[in-house]
């Protein structure tokens, strides 16, 4: 069969891949690296701190986007989402809910508040799935009517002001708020732990169970998942609705660390969370990427833009600097993509037909 | 081989000729060692089984693919030799050469002279105007000496296929080709349309074009072949003269072993009823019905061959049972459970399955493995709760790929890596794993080398026997024959004739098959 002269042919196109497929690992540590040498206070646990929680947000975010990606879909309206959400918990908060038929204001304990408010994260995201499954709207139209739609509200929701000091009442029982994004459990602040743990679910979910393997069945292949069995009006649902609910996650922890709830919190974010994960190696067509490299591309965007900021680039050349990592990674992307193929093709001439 | 020409004491211009030329394409040496003459006015026939090379041969002439290693030479009219290298279709249609896609590439909403013209435009002013009504007049010119009477104005989409199919030739005709590559044009084509195709076709060869003419059925190239060329596993195994050669004579040389013993079909021992059809209704957008009243049963068991031209509801059919269609009327039974009401995944538990015709489309997940295609309908079996035990699920995936004899080198490599017929089996062995009563299979040798036909054949013949029960659809008369105990034809939708093993006949099932056709039928 094919065979090969060089005498490290064999075992270099494995090594190369490898490298390969943990550019994204290696990219991160590489600028990591980077800044710890050119910037001073770069390595000072506060930095860091910093940096896991901006990163924290965005990998919340960058997971539910993944799997909304890997599916064949996109999700715009997920920024949009966080604000509104971030709006609601406020107003809640601070006005509580009034009901005028019965002439009574309700005001929540603070664990019910992030129990109603997810709840509506994963609703807005069902109103997605329903416009794209049901009504046959394109995702990218549908999530971008709710990119407005619930930027909308989120101005209504207030007449445009902030709710301000989100720290509640003791009288009314609704303290306890900024918990959720200043606290810390063992020196590490609970936004950090919150992105952890779901991105160990939802690695496992996607690797492991049969829901996952639908999910990148039905990004990669739509008609052949329905004559496979596969509900993939489900699974679709499912992902906007998972992509809501990061979305209202989301909100909720930026109102809490900024204890005030703006109304233009989130604008932009829905494309950070796209970057992070496209970073990550996940196919923008669908059926291809993973949870991992998401979060990945999460702490690379996190480190730069810390970074940047701390070796003192102006914040125009930041934005250069973000759009031409995103274009780099996609490139050496489908360049492994088409060593993989030349790879496999390789690999299956070895077996006689 | 030259010598059979000789002894028809004709002497036809060469215009092509091809000489020891190679293709490798990654994996697979597509082409190798091959001559090929081109006769000026004549039709060349090239045959072969699926995957003997003559599509990259074709593509090579018309400049679509470039060859590794040999020479292409053309010759004028006054006998001069020309080397040529072509590096697109523009290159090739400059030197004369057209080619007819078996697919229509047809924009549907663009008019006929629009289609016609498509990339050489007749424009004024420097290319910044298109000259419509000049366009239109010479649409009008071509499609006349076609034959045809087209209004070049109207959008191609209202056009019958057999009309789209001659708008695809008058495609190539605007460059007065020297040569033409007719790539199966009769396959989607009825047969008043197949008659009109013939019209045309000897009216070119009249007029000293060269027509390359790849079908796969025989009887055409016996009635209007000239030349014939046999290409088998990349290589020519054979060229002549179509009068000098007998119908088995081809057969054999194509396949490389006897015609009689390539299809392993035989009786299968026949149990119960299994699946019973009652009515199923399909109507059609714009009036009438694509599927209507048809009803029949499948036995354990049985291989129930569905034969039918193109548009007859073959796959309408198969898929409305499965429910991928789901707005036909009628029952559907499988044992005692009535499935017409079920969704695709419970029809799957309830065990009934299908292998859809257009694998990579409908069949394959082209961005995963081969073991993750193999148990994407039955992964429930290898989960417990919501964990998929991959230990049990690679037994059950290597078992499989033994079982059906799949060709990887690997389980986990990449489904894209593997060639057509190894990609089918995957389907199968996908639709195997759910363990299903009835296996819906359309077209599976449709696209496939004769290895890996012999194979799914194999396996037919292998769970007919184990006791399931099997609907086969193919458009290969002599596959349908041979495979089924029983054969069903569809026409316009409608059962037109039932025949069991021991009736089966070819000429009567294609009667059958035509009826409603609007060709006068006897008997």
């Amino acid at each position: 069969m094919l065979k090969n002269t060089g005498k490290r042919s064999d075992s270099a196109p494995s090594v190369g891949m490898v490298l390969l497929k943990m550019r994204s690992l290696i990219a991160f540590f590489g600028v990591f690296l980077v800044f710890v040498i050119i910037a001073p206070n770069f390595l000072t646990s506060s930095n860091l701190i910093s940096m896991a929680k901006h990163s924290a947000i965005w990998a919340i975010l960058a997971i539910g986007m993944t799997y909304v990606i890997i599916g064949g879909g996109i999700d715009l309206s997920v920024g949009s989402i966080a604000g509104l959400c971030g709006m609601l918990a406020g107003g809640l908060i601070v006005e509580g809910l009034s009901l005028p038929i019965f002439g009574i204001i309700i005001y929540f304990h603070t664990p019910m508040i992030l129990l109603i408010i997810l709840f509506i994260g994963v609703l807005l995201g069902a109103f997605n799935g329903l416009l794209i499954t049901k009504l046959g709207v394109a995702p990218f139209i549908a999530t971008l009517g709710l990119l407005y739609m619930a930027r909308g509200f989120a101005l209504l929701r207030s007449g445009g002001k902030t709710f301000p000091n989100l720290v509640g009442d003791p009288a009314l029982g609704n303290t306890g708020y900024p918990i959720l994004g200043s606290g810390t459990i063992l020196n590490i602040p609970l936004a950090v732990w919150i992105a952890i743990i779901i991105a160990i679910i939802a690695a496992y979910a996607s690797k492991k169970t049969p829901f996952g393997r639908h999910v990148y069945a039905v990004g990669g292949n739509e008609d052949a998942a329905k004559l496979s069995g596969i509900r993939v009006d489900r699974i679709k649902m499912f992902t906007y609705m998972f992509s809501g609910f990061t979305a209202a996650l989301t909100g909720l922890i930026l109102s809490s660390q900024l204890v005030a709830s703006h109304p233009a919190t989130g604008e932009s974010y829905e494309l950070t969370a796209i970057a992070a994960v496209v970073l990550g190696g996940t196919s923008l067509s669908g059926g291809r990427g993973s949870i991992g490299g998401s979060v990945i591309g999460a702490l690379i965007l996190g480190v730069l833009n810390d970074g940047l900021v701390m070796v003192g680039v102006s914040s125009f050349w930041q934005t250069v600097i973000k759009g031409l990592v995103v274009v780099l990674a996609v490139i050496i992307d489908q360049y492994q993509l088409r060593k993989q193929n030349e790879a496999a093709l390789k690999q299956q001439s070895t077996v006689t037909e | 081989m030259d010598d059979k020409n000789n002894q028809a004491g004709e002497n036809p211009p060469l215009v092509l000729d091809a000489i020891g030329i190679k293709k490798v394409y990654p994996g697979t040496i597509a082409l190798q060692d091959v001559d090929f003459k081109v006769y000026g006015g004549k039709i060349n026939a090239l045959v072969g089984e699926n995957g003997a090379g003559k599509s990259t041969l074709m593509k090579i002439l018309a400049g679509i693919e470039s060859l590794n290693s040999g020479r292409m030479v053309l010759i004028d009219a006054e006998g001069n030799r020309e080397d040529v290298n072509f590096h697109s279709t523009r290159d090739a249609e400059d030197k004369g050469i057209g080619i007819v896609h078996q697919e229509l590439n047809l924009f549907g909403d663009l008019s006929v002279a629009e289609n016609l013209f498509m990339n050489k435009e007749r424009t004024k002013f420097c290319n910044l105007y298109i000259d419509h009504s000049a366009q239109v007049k010479q649409a009008e010119k071509v499609l006349k000496t076609l034959g045809q009477d087209i209004n070049p104005e109207i959008p191609v989409r209202d056009l019958r296929l057999g009309q789209q199919q001659i708008v695809e030739i008058a495609k190539t005709m605007i460059n007065a080709p020297r040569i033409l590559i007719m790539d199966e044009p009769t396959s989607s084509l009825s047969i008043p349309e197949v008659r009109v195709l013939f019209d045309v076709m000897k009216e070119l060869k009249n007029n000293g074009v060269a027509i390359i003419y790849i079908s796969h059925r025989l009887e055409e190239i016996r009635e209007i072949g000239d030349y014939i060329t046999i290409l088998r596993d990349s290589r020519i195994i054979d060229s002549g003269l179509v009068k000098n050669m007998e119908m088995s004579e081809i057969i054999e040389k194509m396949v490389g072993r006897d015609p009689t013993q390539f299809f392993s079909g035989q009786a299968h021992k026949t149990g119960e009823e299994l699946l019973k059809v009652k009515n199923i209704t399909l109507p059609r957008y714009g009036g009438g019905f694509t599927l209507d009243r048809v009803s029949f049963n499948v036995r354990k068991g049985e291989v129930l061959g569905i034969y039918g031209l193109m548009g007859a509801g073959r796959t309408e059919l198969l898929e409305s049972l499965m429910g991928s269609i789901n707005n036909a009327e009628g029952e559907i039974w499988l044992a005692e459970e009535r499935l017409d009401k079920m969704d695709v995944k419970n029809r799957i538990e309830a065990g009934l399955v299908l292998i859809p015709e257009e694998r990579q489309r409908e069949g394959l997940f082209l961005n995963l493995s081969v073991d993750k295609n193999l148990t994407m309908s039955s992964i429930r079996n290898f989960t417990k709760w919501f964990h998929i035990l991959k230990n049990r699920e690679l037994k059950s995936v290597k078992e499989m790929i033994n079982a059906i004899s799949i060709r990887v080198a690997s389980p986990d490599i990449s489904i894209r890596a593997l060639s057509g017929g190894n990609q089918q089996k995957v389907v199968i062995g996908k639709a195997l794993l759910t363990n299903p009563k009835i296996l819906l299979m359309d077209e599976p040798t449709r696209g496939i080398d004769v290895g890996a036909k012999s194979d799914v054949f194999e396996i037919v013949n292998s769970i007919a026997k184990r006791g399931f029960g099997i609907i086969l659809v193919s458009s290969e008369i002599g596959e349908v024959c041979s495979m089924s105990d029983r054969i069903i034809v569809l026409s316009k939708g409608k059962i037109t004739a039932e025949f069991e093993k021991s009736e089966i006949d070819e000429e009567a099932i294609r009667k059958a098959s035509e009826i409603g056709h609007g060709i006068a039928v006897s008997a």
